[in-house]
C-alpha cells in the first residue's frame, strides 16, 4: 500500500519506511508507511475509508474519531505507526451485511444529522460511550460526545440519537 | 498537514530509549500521548528528527500508592484512567477533581499526566496541581533516577530540566499529613477548551487547623504560577473569612495575566481572587471543589 506525501525536505537522505501489521473493521492488515503518515490519511487515503472525516486537522473538532483497541481516538493526532499491533474500527464497520447499526438507525430516526459531516465522529465516540455504559443518562451522552463538534444540529437530536440506540441496544425498543 | 521526516523508534525497554536519546541528542523527542507533540509537529513548529515512541515501554502505565501514602504516577498513565481513578478519589482529591477538566475525553484517552508536565505549556492544569500539591517528577537517564522538585522541574514556558538524554518516568506526590481538601476551578470559554483562568488549591487540614498550603495558577502567566504567599497565608491557622480574603489578594497579586483573545489581564485576575476564595470557603470540612465555568 502506498501513500504518497509531497516531498518538502531539503535532505536527499534515504526515507524511513516501516511495515506495520493491524487490523481495521475486523480485517487484517499489512502496510509500509513512512513514520510520519497520521492514521487518519492511512484510513482515507492508504484504505480508501472515507468514512472517517478530517474537519479541523487541529486536534480540535472529532470528526476524524477512529476507535483504536475500542478506544476513541482523533485520528488526525495519533502516527499511523503506532496502531501497529492494534485494532482499529471506523464508522464502514458498524452496519452489517443488511442491517445498520442501532446507532446509524439512531441517527436516521431522531435526525442526529444535517450536513453529516461531525457524524461518522460522533458515532465512534457514541459507540465506545455505549460498549462501556449501555444505559447512560443524557448527561452522561452529553460528556461524552463534548470532545465532538457540530456546526448543524445544535447536538440536541445527536443526544436523543445516542439514546435512542443505547434503549435499541438494550433491546427494548420497537 | 502532516510532520516533516522523522527517524521513528518504539523501544522495548528504557535502557533502550536513552541509548536513542543520546543518540539523538537536542533533535530527539520522546513522544508519549502525542496530544502537544504531533499537533505541534504538523504545524511544523517542532520537527524533530528522532521520535522515540515511549507507548511500547512495559511498566509505565500505573498509578499507585506506597506503604507511607506518596501517590505515584507512571509516565503512560492517561488522563482518562485518572479520571475514573478510585485511588485518587479517595486519596488525593484535588487531583480527581482536575482530571475531568483536562480537554475533552478524547483528548484524554491519549495525553497523559506526566507529558503535560513536561509540555510545561503555562496553560496547562496538571503542572499547577502538581505544583499546589509540592509534588515531583523523577527523571531517568544514563546516571540513573533522579528526583526533580516540580518547582524546579517546570522552568520556563515549554521548557522542562530535562537533560535531553533523559525521560521522565513518573510523577509524585508527596502523602499529606492532614485532611486533604481544596480543588481546582478552571475557567474556559467552551469544553476542551485551555484554561482562560485556573486555580489549585492544595489544603491539609487537622482539627480545623490548615496544616499545609499550596496555590498554583494556570493561564495567568508566562509559566504555571506557585502562589507561595497566599499559601503561607493560611498556614497554621483556621479558615476565616479575612485569611481567605487576604490569601486571595495575595494570589491575585501573584498573578501576571496578559490581555489576549480570552479575556483582559484584569478580568482573569479577578478571576485569580474569585476562584482561591471560592475554593476556600468551600473547604473548610475536608471538601473538594471542581468545576468548569464558562
Ligand atoms: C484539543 C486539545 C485540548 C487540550 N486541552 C488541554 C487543557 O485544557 N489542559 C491541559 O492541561 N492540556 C490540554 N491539552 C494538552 C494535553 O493535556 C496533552 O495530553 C498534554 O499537554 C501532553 O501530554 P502527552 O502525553 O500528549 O504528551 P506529548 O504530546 O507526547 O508530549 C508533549 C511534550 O512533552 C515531552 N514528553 C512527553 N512525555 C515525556 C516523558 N515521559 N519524558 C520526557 N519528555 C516527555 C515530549 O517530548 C513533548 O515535547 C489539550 C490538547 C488538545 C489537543
Ligand atoms: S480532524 Fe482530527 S480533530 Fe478535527
Ligand atoms: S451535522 Fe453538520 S457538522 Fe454536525
Amino acid at each position: 500500500m502506498t501513500i504518497v506525501y509531497d516531498d518538502t525536505s531539503e535532505d536527499t537522505g534515504s526515507v524511513p519506511i516501516r511495515r506495520i501489521k493491524f487490523t481495521i473493521n475486523g480485517k487484517k492488515k499489512i502496510a509500509e508507511v513512512e513514520p510520519r503518515l497520521l492514521l487518519s490519511h492511512l484510513i482515507r487515503r492508504g484504505l480508501e475509508l472515507t468514512g472517517t472525516h478530517m474537519g479541523c486537522d487541529t486536534t480540535n473538532c472529532g470528526a476524524c474519531t477512529v476507535l483504536v483497541d475500542g478506544k476513541p481516538v482523533k485520528s488526525c493526532t495519533m502516527l499511523a505507526v503506532q496502531v501497529d499491533g492494534h485494532e482499529i474500527s471506523t464508522v464502514e464497520g458498524l452496519a452489517g451485511q443488511s442491517e445498520l447499526h442501532p446507532l446509524q438507525e439512531g441517527f436516521k430516526q431522531e435526525h442526529g444529522l444535517q450536513c453529516g459531516f461531525c457524524t461518522p465522529g460522533m458515532m465512534m465516540a457514541a459507540k465506545a460511550l455505549l460498549d462501556e455504559n449501555p444505559s447512560p443518562t443524557e448527561d452522561e451522552v452529553r460528556w461524552a460526545l463534548s470532545g465532538n463538534l457540530c456546526r448543524c444540529t445544535g447536538y440536541q437530536n445527536i443526544v436523543k440519537s445516542v439514546l435512542w440506540a443505547a434503549e435499541k441496544l438494550r433491546g427494548s425498543a420497537e | 498537514m502532516y510532520p516533516s521526516r522523522f527517524r521513528y523508534e518504539a523501544p522495548r525497554s528504557l535502557d533502550e530509549a536513552v541509548s536513542l536519546l543520546r543518540e539523538g541528542g537536542d533533535d530527539a523527542k520522546v513522544l508519549a500521548g502525542g496530544q502537544s507533540l504531533v499537533p505541534l509537529m504538523k504545524l511544523r513548529f517542532a520537527s524533530p528528527e528522532l521520535i522515540v515512541d515511549i507507548n511500547n515501554l512495559p511498566g509505565l502505565d500505573y498509578e499507585k500508592q506506597d506503604a507511607d501514602g506518596t501517590i505515584r504516577i507512571g509516565a503512560l498513565r492517561r488522563h482518562a484512567s485518572l479520571e475514573r481513578s478510585e485511588l485518587l478519589k479517595s486519596r488525593q482529591p484535588v487531583m480527581a477533581a482536575a482530571a475531568p477538566l483536562i480537554a475533552d475525553p478524547i483528548v484524554r484517552n491519549r495525553g497523559t499526566l506526566v507529558g503535560s508536565l513536561c509540555h510545561a505549556d503555562p496553560q496547562g492544569d496538571w503542572a499547577s496541581v502538581v505544583t499546589a500539591l509540592g509534588g515531583q517528577v523523577v527523571a531517568f537517564g544514563p546516571g540513573g533516577r533522579r528526583t526533580i522538585p516540580i518547582t524546579g522541574f517546570v522552568s520556563g514556558p515549554f521548557q522542562n530540566a530535562l537533560a535531553p538524554d533523559e525521560i521522565a518516568i513518573e510523577a509524585v506526590i508527596p502523602a499529606p499529613k492532614g485532611t486533604p481538601a481544596g480543588g481546582y476551578l478552571k475557567l474556559e470559554r467552551r469544553v476542551g477548551d485551555f484554561a482562560t483562568v485556573g486555580v489549585a488549591v492544595a489544603l491539609e487540614m487537622s482539627g480545623g487547623t490548615v496544616i499545609r498550603a499550596g496555590i498554583a495558577l494556570t493561564g495567568v502567566g508566562g509559566s504555571t504560577i506557585s502562589a507561595g504567599e497566599a499559601a503561607q497565608a493560611l498556614t497554621g491557622g483556621p479558615l476565616s473569612a479575612q485569611s481567605i480574603a487576604q490569601a486571595a489578594d495575595l494570589a491575585a497579586g501573584a498573578a501576571n495575566p496578559r490581555t489576549d483573545h480570552r479575556g483582559s489581564a484584569e478580568y482573569k485576575r479577578h478571576m485569580v481572587k474569585t476562584f482561591v476564595a471560592r475554593i476556600l470557603s468551600r473547604a473548610d470540612g475536608g471538601a473538594t471543589v471542581a468545576e468548569r465555568a464558562a
